[in-house]
């Protein structure tokens, strides 16, 4: 067939030459061997996290306080209790702070200052917030909370420097969300003879809704595992507190203590405490995924 | 509407303006059932397809009874230091509708969007002159911007409506939003609905996200909403830009029957569209105003070659 010849013709002029197809396949190989090999600390720490922190679970170990007591095998060491309910309240109360007064400030760069000298500077010094080390937020509030009046440690203080780490990634994660809702909807609403407070409440709130409790969850997984602006804030007990004018335990902080510990039932008590500390951080993305799949923004 | 003086109705006038105004409405639909391909050209003139001026040119008895709904005076329109609209004298006739056709770039979306004050909406945007609505100028310090978007409704290009909202809820949203709960909100909602031709499609669905709706329904879903807040002129920013031609078509009839109610004003890029649905067409060019008139006489005999260039396709 004529037709066939002329087709063998033109499939040798576009045919794939094997230098390309090798380079392709180099490449492909070379993103594959990477991708492994950053999936491969993950994976080790995943494993050693479950082998080593399943054998500490039980009932006890999540329903009764540690002990303190180390020291005289045969007693009990006890469990975590106090520091999953301080760690609960000290970040509940973090993101009572920051969440309004972050969507606050997203909510300003976006609708009201934009492009303004203000907004610029704002945004400048949230990008700087969120590049500070989070043992300088307990720094900076043990400095002027603890020692600037003269008092001691105390639940909320640690909830206050969770916060102001929380701060930066709350705005900045609720200004990306609010940027994305289309101005063609703010338009047709203000055009509709809205009020503007009206608009941002009634229309680009709950466009951005979901997109924005991503990010919010994302800043309070965050804040529930740092140490650092705990250990001088909050400080540690051993008893089960409610009351954040007080001392509090909480999970890294527990974790940061037992893990020094010489006796191998409390480190072990580490491995567990921080397998709880994943899975509650796990459960946590889990939503925050879960509520963005409902975006109507993806 | 106008306080000073209603839409004219047929039984107002005299038999032979009656008689043309009956005519001008079979010819607009005529022209709204005919093929939206049809090429508008000036060797076409021959067969007139446009709505044509209902109330002739010639008559001035009769136009003198159709109230002024806007007047724009002097008015200039800047982004930052650039002039896009550059002093405008024109006039919207109440219950008529004004197409604004003119190339890319002309300035007619701003020129619209200075009517209902939305040009400010866009950071460095400002505008100078006056716009009358009525008597009243929307741009006097003491006037409440929010107050004069109820009065002066848009419709934008791509329809958009609330995607958080359902059907009913987009079409209250209006009221909603304006803290204007007055009166029963269903009916409300209804009268919107009908007025826009949607509510036997929609009816039994009211629940359903407006976004669920079809492109030209949700663009009719837009102009209910905006029917919904009751206002006296609608501004139509090329509406039927992002439809297929069947809804362009229901799109066009809608507006005929509007304007029963409000005043319209259309931006289009499409000509045909023009000739379909305007009694009036203003030619821009270039920021400024070439000419205005009934648009038959727009479309068949300009008196400013810059119109007939345009309308005959030779640029734009």
């Amino acid at each position: 067939m004529s037709a066939h010849g002329a087709s063998t013709d033109r499939l040798s002029r576009f045919a794939v030459s094997p230098a390309r197809r090798r380079r392709d396949r180099l490449a492909r190989t070379g993103v594959l061997v990477g991708t492994a090999i950053a999936l491969v600390p993950l994976a080790l720490i995943v494993y050693y996290l479950l082998r080593k922190g399943l054998g500490a679970w039980s009932v006890s170990f999540f329903t009764t306080d540690p002990t303190g007591n180390t020291f005289f095998g045969g007693s009990s060491i006890g469990g975590i209790k106090s520091a999953i309910l301080g760690t609960i309240e000290i970040v509940a109360l973090a993101s009572a702070i920051s969440i309004p007064i972050g969507v606050g400030v997203a909510i300003w760069l976006v609708e009201y200052g934009r492009d303004s000298w203000l907004a610029h500077t704002v945004r400048f010094f949230v990008d700087v917030l969120t590049g500070v080390p989070s043992i300088l937020f307990g720094l900076f509030i043990y400095i002027v909370l603890i020692i600037g009046t003269g008092s001691t440690y105390a639940g909320y203080k640690g909830s206050i420097a969770l916060a102001l780490l929380m701060l930066p990634i709350v705005i900045r994660s609720a200004e990306v969300i609010l940027l994305l809702v289309p101005a063609a909807l703010r338009e047709s609403a203000l055009a509709l003879g809205a009020p503007r407070w009206r608009v941002i409440l009634n229309v680009v709130l709950p466009t951005a809704l979901p997109g924005m409790l991503t990010g919010v969850l994302l800043a309070v997984a965050r804040a529930a595992g740092e140490t650092a602006p705990l250990l001088f804030t909050a400080a540690a007990t051993l008893k089960t507190n409610f009351n954040l004018g007080g001392f509090m335990n909480s999970l890294p902080v527990q974790i940061y203590k037992d893990v020094t510990s010489p006796t191998t039932a409390v480190v072990n008590r580490a491995w567990g405490a921080a397998l709880t500390l994943v899975v509650m951080i796990l459960l946590l993305n889990l939503v925050a995924r879960l509520i963005s799949r409902r975006s109507r923004l993806a | 509407m106008t306080p000073d003086g209603p839409a004219p109705k047929v039984a107002d006038l005299d038999p032979d303006s009656r008689s043309e105004l009956e005519r001008g409405q079979q010819q607009a639909r005529d022209a709204s059932t005919a093929p939206p391909t049809r090429r508008i050209t000036g060797s076409a003139a021959g067969h007139q397809p446009a709505a044509g001026s209902r109330l002739g040119s010639g008559d001035a008895g009769v136009e003198a009874k159709a109230g002024i709904a806007v007047r724009l005076e002097g008015l200039r329109a800047f982004y930052g230091e650039a002039e896009q609209v550059k002093g405008i004298d024109l006039e919207f006739r109440a219950n008529e509708v004004t197409a604004i056709i003119g190339p890319s770039g002309c300035g007619k979306s701003t020129m619209v969007r200075c009517i209902n004050r939305m040009h400010e909406e866009i950071p460095g945007a400002h505008a100078e002159g006056r716009v009358l609505l009525e008597d009243l100028d929307v741009y006097d310090p003491a006037v409440d911007v929010v107050a004069v978007r109820r009065a002066v409704g848009m419709v934008f290009q791509k329809p958009n409506p609330f995607p958080t909202m359902s059907i009913f809820d987009n079409v209250a949203a209006g009221p909603r939003l304006s803290s204007r709960r007055r009166g029963d909100l269903r009916q409300k909602v209804e009268s919107a609905l009908r007025g826009a031709g949607l509510w036997d499609e929609v009816a039994d669905r009211l629940d359903e996200a407006g976004a669920g709706l079809s492109g030209g329904q949700q663009q009719r879903l837009c102009i209910a909403r905006s029917l919904a807040v009751e206002p006296e002129v609608i501004l139509m920013d090329e509406p039927c830009s992002a439809l297929d031609p069947i809804a362009t078509l229901k799109i066009e009839e809608l507006i005929d029957e509007l304007k029963q109610r409000v005043t319209i004003v259309i931006v289009t890029h499409n000509m045909q569209q023009a000739a379909r649905v305007a009694d009036r067409t203003a030619f821009m060019l270039d920021g400024k105003l070439v000419e205005v008139g009934p648009t038959q006489e727009i479309f068949t005999k300009p008196s400013d070659p810059r119109t007939e260039d345009y309308v005959t396709g030779k640029f734009g």
